[in-house]
């Protein structure tokens, strides 16, 4: 008997234990609100802080709170704070942090950065009336309950500012057949993520559908550093462009590779190339004739385009890159949503956002039914590593 | 056949790095029979501390590569002292969980301190090309493969032909009666550590300068093909961790070459439980009878 009410203590004290984790941060960083509950509004960052996709979360960490550092600074008082989370890529880490910050009471969130995540949390956050906006979900009819059917019903409160994986990959691809007059390509992508699988149909279905041949598909898995291999075979083909679908982590060292092995036709690729990464990873001598599809180039900057980088650069000491751009844009729509409504009641900011008109640096745009933005596609060349001309591109995909 | 020739260069490289990081696994597996799955991660802090040496120390490629595993070797025995030496009488799964431990710690330490995304190694070794009937080798790989053939010489002379090679054989035949003989086991499971670190070390540098990318978590995928080339040439033997590596490295880029690049992995999990289910001890390795 003695030692079942032992047992009873012990049980009990580490019960408090776990509620206190609870309670407290519980190994996620902790909300920062510092001002009283009443007159600040809550705005939730929600990003992959840690694993394997850190560096897209820290980015938009970033380019977030810059957002909401400049919004206090324009009202002259701390008026929205953030309340940041780190899902470490987890989709279940996700889900939970998602029901935590719909506790937390946020007017909305920001966030994840990445596609599998963020389709993690949309059903939690749309149950709790959560206004979610993703800066770089790009995967095809993500914002639809039931993606792998175009004709099901959108989240209420899901929106995004990326344009879908179909838009920019079917964009290169008339760029491809357009303004290069290529009729054969290889298509090489990053099989492991929805975003390189979403570009490579994307491509291959439009290119075809324009008259040019896809001649052979080769994968890789993000993450990999050798890809000599698949190049040799690659170069030993008859083809005008290679298409690389992933991000630029991977395509810095497959066109370093690339160009080693042999290749030198034009090298395409998606928005994920747009990063100063790209050529230190490539090297400046081997980023000629490569093109990428973008929202975001520092190509003919606007001012508020170049205001956002100087302000980024003075805040961070490092440049931007596409990630932060998107999350900053995504941050300011958020704010300029709530300030256009005048509140943060669920509902009104909701449909405030379905007909919002917003000027963002990545793009102007409104939404479309699915709430995804509407807006161009961007071509970026490279030559010698420098991004040089920037030539708007409109797939013509409704035949 | 040239692509085919292409191919096996281009294998060799890769196998030259796993079978650097194998010979550290079937090392300390010799020595105290635990499978030390912070080793990948060793490699990774290995490219680390040559990138910083080459970026803030502004040292060549021979001073980085010797930085890199002198501070991999420390590194190593830290860790032996701190987390393994502690378990050395408990039971392997503890060992073995523990290992996995250390391995999260170092991955999440060096994305704190380093930051999360990818870092690109400078050029410190010029890549020149040269064309051998119609096969590319480029001066980088010809450096990788030799340096790894001297390390291995290096350590094969070590094992063999000193006093602490000696003592090494010694404790991975009988940890005890060698310790009757007068044996320091501590020490000598300390330099075991020290120098199967120091190889992954110089295999971070020389990824490092092949690949030019390094990241906190290089360390995971590359660590577990060494595992397998380890087991497959013969866990704890030292000619067949080389033979592994080259082997496994050559076995992935021809099936990448050929048309499978998804499959490449799978394939080599596919070899490994080919060879646990057919021989094993490994290729090298004898069938020894336990005593119970």
């Amino acid at each position: 008997m003695k030692k079942f009410w032992k047992m009873l203590i012990v049980a009990c004290l580490s019960m408090t234990a776990l509620t206190a984790c609870g309670n407290d941060d519980g190994g996620s960083e902790a909300p920062t609100d510092s001002t009283t509950e009443s007159d600040t509004i809550k705005i939730g960052l929600h990003y992959e802080l840690s694993g394997s996709t850190a560096d897209y979360g820290n980015a938009e960490l970033k380019g977030s709170q810059l957002a909401i550092a400049q919004a206090n600074e324009r009202l002259g008082e701390e008026v929205y704070v953030d309340v940041t989370y780190d899902n470490r890529g987890d989709p279940a880490e996700a889900v939970t942090l998602a029901a935590r910050l719909a506790e937390d009471g946020v007017a909305g969130v920001v966030g994840p950065a990445t596609s599998g995540a963020s389709t993690a949390t949309y059903q939690t956050s749309n149950d709790n009336q959560v206004v979610v906006i993703s800066p770089s979900a790009t995967a095809n009819n993500q914002t639809l309950v039931d993606p792998s059917n175009p004709e099901s019903d959108v989240y209420d409160y899901v929106f995004r500012v990326c344009f879908e994986d179909t838009y920019q990959g079917a964009a290169m691809a008339q760029f491809a057949f357009d303004n290069l007059g290529a009729s054969k390509a290889i298509v090489y992508g990053d099989t492991s993520s929805e975003y390189g699988k979403g570009l490579m149909d994307a491509f291959s279905e439009h290119f075809t559908s324009l008259g040019g041949e896809v001649v052979d598909t080769m994968s890789y898995v993000a993450g990999e550093t050798e890809f000599s291999s698949v190049l040799t075979n690659i170069a030993a083909q008859d083809f005008d462009v290679l298409y690389i679908a992933g991000y630029y982590s991977e395509a810095g060292l497959i066109i370093k590779q690339a160009r080693a092995a042999g290749i030198d036709c034009p090298i395409l690729g998606p928005d994920g190339f747009e990063s100063t990464t790209l050529s230190d990873l490539a090297g400046v001598e081997n980023l000629n004739d490569v093109y990428f599809t973008t929202a975001y180039t520092t190509v003919g900057a606007s001012d508020e385009l170049q205001a956002f980088i100087d302000a980024y650069k003075a805040e961070y000491n490092e440049d931007p890159n596409m990630f932060s751009a998107l999350a900053y844009d995504s941050t300011n729509l958020l704010i300029q949503a709530i300030e256009e409504a005048g509140t943060t009641d669920p509902e009104t900011l909701k449909q405030t956002l379905e007909n919002i008109e917003f000027d963002g640096i990545t793009g102007s745009f409104v939404f479309d039914e699915t709430h995804t933005p509407v807006k161009p596609v961007l071509v970026v060349e490279f030559v010698d590593g420098v991004q040089t001309n920037a030539i708007s591109v409109n797939p013509s995909l409704d035949e | 056949m040239t692509v085919f020739l292409q191919q096996i260069i281009n294998g060799l490289s890769l196998g030259s790095i796993y079978a650097l990081i194998a010979l550290g696994y079937t090392m300390v597996y010799g020595i105290i029979k635990l499978i030390n799955f912070a080793h990948g991660d060793i490699y990774m802090l290995g490219a680390y501390i040559g990138f910083i040496a080459v970026t803030s120390l502004g040292l060549g490629f021979f001073p980085a590569l010797l930085a890199a595993m002198a501070g991999c070797a420390l590194i190593g025995v830290i860790i032996e002292r701190v987390a393994y030496k502690p378990l050395r009488h408990a039971t392997r799964i503890t060992a073995l969980i523990t290992a996995i431990g250390v391995s999260y710690f170092l991955q999440a330490g060096t994305q704190r301190v380093m930051g999360t995304g990818v870092k690109t190694f400078p050029n410190v070794l010029s890549n020149e090309v040269f064309m051998i009937g119609g096969v590319r080798i480029t001066s980088q790989q010809i450096i990788i493969f030799i340096t790894t053939i001297v390390l291995m010489l290096v350590l094969q002379f070590i094992v063999k032909k000193t006093k602490i090679g000696r003592a090494m054989r010694a404790v991975s035949v009988d940890a005890d009666a060698a310790k009757l003989m007068g044996i320091n086991v501590d020490a000598t499971i300390s330099y075991t550590f020290a120098i199967g670190s120091a190889l992954a070390g110089a295999a971070g540098v020389l990824v490092g300068i092949y690949y030019n990318s390094i990241n906190p978590l290089m360390g995971t995928l590359p660590g577990v093909k060494a595992f397998i080339a380890a087991v497959f040439g013969g866990i704890g033997i030292i000619p067949g961790a080389m033979f592994g590596g080259f082997f496994i490295g050559v076995c992935e880029t021809l099936i990448a070459g050929y048309g499978g690049s998804l499959y490449k992995d799978a394939v080599v999990y596919i070899i490994l439980i080919v060879i646990l289910i057919i021989k094993p001890a490994g290729l090298l390795g004898k069938n020894v009878k336990e005593k119970v």
